[in-house]
């Protein structure tokens, strides 16, 4: 491999330095986890990775955490994220693809308001309340 | 699985889940002897006889979150399609190996596809495992290293957004310099 130019190094250095900051200070703003199972993978979970990947490189985004998981059992509703803000219940969304998780990023991660049309269990169980 | 780079990533995410500290991926093209092979080999819990025997069949995981595992049962299938043939050694822990041949010309053998985008995706997505990547072309090499990259950086962390930018410019560069004719 060739080596690091030390511009390179530094910048990468200058970030890191900043986020360790943030988490010292438990200002992480948000983890998301993209489930890279045998069938998100088919689904298309690496895109999504790749396009969540892109948002935090082009927005220079720093205090987002991203990590892959597994299988989470509902493999027909794949490619799946799960979106945890700072001290929020983590949020799953379903039947992704690549314009979805632009829109997930934007608002929620970044916006902190939840993206209910492409949330899992929201709205599933409707009641239909009897008019009046 | 559309093609092979995607069957990696997902062995791969099996070598993690195992336990592994590293997980070393090798592809190796040879058009002389018409032979593609894959190689995901891990340092992680590895598996008795038992459960080696039962890897291949579909309706076997080890996963509580559903009951059906189709990850090696598709890369045995892809393999068998273009001539090529899978295999998997592994002891309890002793990790795991799974290698997988292919005829290269063969016109049914799935193309390699994005590595560059699997190894991100599995770089990023498990910041304490380490990956090794070794892709050999009619003997041209390129090695990645996370270990080696690590020591570059000085122990920072790989996930700020210039380190992204950094491991796929070096992916990317590695890789066309193996295609390249000269």
């Amino acid at each position: 491999m060739p080596k690091l130019t030390l511009e390179e190094l530094a910048k990468v250095r200058e970030q890191a330095r900043k986020k360790t900051h943030l988490r010292e200070g438990g200002e992480v703003r948000a983890k998301v986890t993209v489930h890279m199972g045998t069938c998100g993978i088919a689904a298309g979970a690496r895109t999504i990775m790749s396009t969540l990947l892109s948002e935090i490189e082009s927005r220079d985004v720093r205090d987002v955490q991203v990590t892959n998981s597994g299988c989470a059992g509902l493999c027909s509703r794949e490619p799946m994220i799960t979106v945890e803000l700072a001290g929020e219940a983590p949020v799953k969304y379903v039947d992704l693809n690549p314009d979805k998780m632009k829109t997930i990023f934007a608002e929620h991660v970044l916006g902190g308001k939840i993206v209910a049309k492409y949330a899992l269990g929201i709205g599933s169980e409707k009641t239909d309340f009897p008019k009046e | 699985m559309e093609d092979l780079s995607l069957h990696i990533l997902d062995v791969a995410e099996n070598s993690v889940r195992a336990g592994a500290g590293t997980v070393a991926i090798r592809v190796e093209e040879d058009s002389r002897g018409d032979v593609l092979s894959l190689e995901i080999e891990d340092d992680g819990e590895g598996m008795d006889e038992t459960t080696k025997k039962k890897i291949l069949d579909p309706f076997f995981t080890t996963r509580t979150t559903r009951r059906i595992g189709l990850g090696l049962p598709l890369l045995a299938e892809a393999a068998r399609a273009a001539e090529g043939r899978l295999s998997v050694d592994s002891a309890p822990g002793k990790g795991t190996r799974v290698t997988a041949v292919f005829r290269r010309s063969h016109i049914d053998r799935k193309p390699l596809g994005d590595i560059v985008q699997t190894l991100v995706a599995l770089i990023l997505g498990h910041p304490g495992t380490h990956f090794v990547y070794r892709q050999a072309v009619d003997g041209r090499t390129f090695l990645f290293d996370t270990r080696t990259l690590r020591v570059e950086l000085e122990d920072a962390p790989l996930d700020s957004p210039s380190a992204i930018s950094l491991i796929r410019k070096r992916l990317q560069e590695g890789l066309a310099s193996l295609r390249r004719t000269t």
